[in-house]
């Protein structure tokens, strides 16, 4: 084998891995906290790449009115939750988030669509608009759900994933789109060139794992996030609302999905269905973690990026089949090596 | 004196068995009040539904609020607390963080005199405050529950079955501090079936039996009871745990 061609390869199935590993942190965060396999979080990918791109091209992205539809309905939600006891502070709160933040973020990005905006104004548009329907999803499909079963939950999620993946086709069309790199510049280190784009995914990357890190080892909310995932009674006997936590976990992994995007939107073409195949190869390595590892699923994020970038050289037609093959010795392997999981208890 | 926790004519049902049924009891200020009886009798099962952990049909007053339909969230920030039976303690995360997190709903100069203060009452808690709270002795991590739940500055602290599984000298050592409890203002509701010790420390008690109370008044008239020194504290001599 060539050794050029080798470190090509390698280099390529890191950048991928990179954004899996941010991806299956998501997916472990979110099922840790709320017990919900986040399918929809390939849509959070699309929505932040896509909306990103259209942003770029002077339009104005569907998404936004997505999150003030999402935000109307949610706000109806909790009235109707709290309708025992409707203390104008209560409605003051889910005012607030439910129609005046997504109202806010329609109205700066119709003011800033068009306006040949900078990048990073871009950027941080597209990903309030993506946490905003993270947020209202969270609401609708899975609060008033909390209470029931992991399979119930995981249906529920397929169907969120469905709609909202129909979305995607009504707001960005069936064309794929590609969006503005955040960085042209380039270097080489021996035959190997590094794009900015690529430094990009790996400097954010690192920064995204050392921010959660430290959210959750030295916060009070990234501990009260923790504490839900280990007891989730315990954290509801110290006063930590279930909700709450579920609230913070949906807006990582949808922030988490929607920087994904951004940051491959440049290098591949993204259609409006493309982000749950990614998002599949983020669960890959988040199932390799057990759904609990965090390091795990870092470390199998990227062999399952570096299988990806190989297989795709010397089988692409088999690229895909491969890279979903790992999963089945890791479930034989995980099967055995288990003890018997008891029946859930709540 | 006026009613911390009042509870009247409470129902609460696993499906269509009544595990309590019309049971009144109430809590006073500053008072120290218990419920003995046997495995299984519901004891477990009323404390979890006064938290709001199971329905509870009947009457819930708490600080003078009606608080059947609040959440345990809500309870929590009312001032109720429970260490329950299970102790339900964050195990992956150290000492210092579970106690933090006992005082999540408080403001945080508030919280700084809730360490010095369980520090105070369990010394232990503080030599071991970096250790996993999975990785604490069985009386440890007992302490570590009623500390935690007393970092949040309750009105009312539910134990049940603090002595639970526990030797002898740290059942000891547990019920003289549910005993201190009383200087700092909390009142508490111990549920227990060691009921010699028990007694010794209450102000009042309940006698429960097939989910209904049978018997209440002051403590110490309790333990004269022929009934109950019969049933009750007849074989808990040597400190046995009643397991």
């Amino acid at each position: 084998m060539n050794t050029t061609i080798m470190l090509f390869l390698v280099q390529d199935g890191i950048t991928n891995g990179a954004i899996y590993a941010l991806l299956g942190l998501a997916l472990v965060l979110v099922f840790a906290v709320t017990r919900v396999i986040l399918i929809p979080q390939g849509e959070f990918v699309t929505f932040g790449a896509l909306t990103y791109a259209t942003l770029s091209t002077g339009n104005m992205p569907g998404t936004a009115m997505l999150a003030v539809a999402m935000g109307v309905v949610a706000f109806g939600l909790d009235l109707f939750a709290g309708r025992s006891a409707l203390h104008p502070r209560l409605v003051a709160r889910a005012f607030a988030i439910n129609i005046l933040l997504p109202v806010a973020i329609y109205a700066l990005t119709s003011w800033l669509a068009g306006k040949n905006t900078p990048i990073a104004v871009n950027i941080a548009l597209s990903l309030l608009i993506v946490a905003a329907i993270g947020l209202s999803l969270y609401r609708l499909v899975f609060q008033p759900l909390a209470h029931t079963s992991v399979l119930v939950l995981l249906i529920a999620s397929v169907g969120a994933h469905l709609a909202l993946q129909g979305l995607g086709l009504v707001f960005f069309g069936a064309e794929g789109q590609r969006g503005p790199t955040i960085s042209d510049a380039a270097f080489m280190v021996g035959p190997l060139r590094f794009t900015g784009q690529s430094i990009a995914v790996y400097a954010i990357t690192i920064a995204f794992i050392a921010g959660l890190w430290l959210f959750f080892g030295f916060t009070l909310y990234g501990k009260a996030l923790r504490a839900t995932a280990v007891n989730r009674l315990g954290a509801r006997l110290v006063g930590i609302r279930t909700t709450l936590s579920g609230q913070i976990a949906f807006l990582l992994a949808s922030v988490i999905g929607a920087i994904s995007g951004i940051l491959i939107v440049p290098i591949t073409t993204l259609y409006y269905d493309t982000g749950f195949l990614i998002g599949l190869k983020g669960f890959i390595a988040a199932i390799i973690g057990g759904l609990v590892s965090y390091p795990l699923t870092a470390v199998a994020a990227l062999v399952v990026g570096t299988v990806e970038a190989f297989s795709s050289f010397y089988a692409s037609n088999f690229k895909e089949v491969i890279v979903f093959t790992l999963i089945l010795p890791v479930l034989v392997l995980r099967s055995i090596a288990a003890p018997e999981v008891e029946e859930e208890k709540d | 004196m006026s009613a911390l926790l009042k509870v009247t004519d409470a129902h609460v049902a696993y499906g269509k068995v009544e595990a309590v049924r019309a049971v009144s009891l109430e809590v006073a200020d500053n008072e120290i009040v218990t419920i003995i009886g046997a495995n299984g009798a519901g004891k477990t099962t009323l404390l979890n539904a006064v938290m709001g952990i199971l329905p509870l049909t009947g009457g819930v007053a708490f600080a003078g609020k009606d608080i059947p339909r609040l959440e345990i969230e809500d309870r929590v920030a009312a001032g109720l607390s429970l260490v329950p039976e299970h102790r339900e303690l964050f195990g992956t995360m150290n000492v210092e963080d579970n106690l933090q997190l006992g005082a999540f709903r408080i403001a945080k100069a508030v919280a700084t005199r809730s360490f010095e203060r369980v520090y105070t009452l369990f010394p232990r808690l503080k030599e071991r405050r970096k250790q996993l709270a999975g990785t604490l002795s069985g009386g440890e991590q007992q302490m570590l529950a009623m500390g935690r739940a007393l970092m949040g500055a309750p009105k009312l602290l539910m134990l049940d079955e603090p002595s639970l599984g526990l030797a002898p000298i740290i059942v000891a050592d547990i019920f003289r501090t549910i005993g201190e409890l009383r200087a700092a203002g909390v009142s508490v509701l111990l549920v227990e079936q060691n009921a010699q010790a028990a007694l010794k420390i209450a102000d009042r008690a309940y006698v429960m039996e097939l989910g209904e109370f049978i018997l209440s008044g002051p403590a110490a008239e309790i333990a004269t009871n022929a009934r109950v020194a019969a049933s009750y504290l007849g074989f808990q001599h040597e400190g046995a745990s009643g397991i």
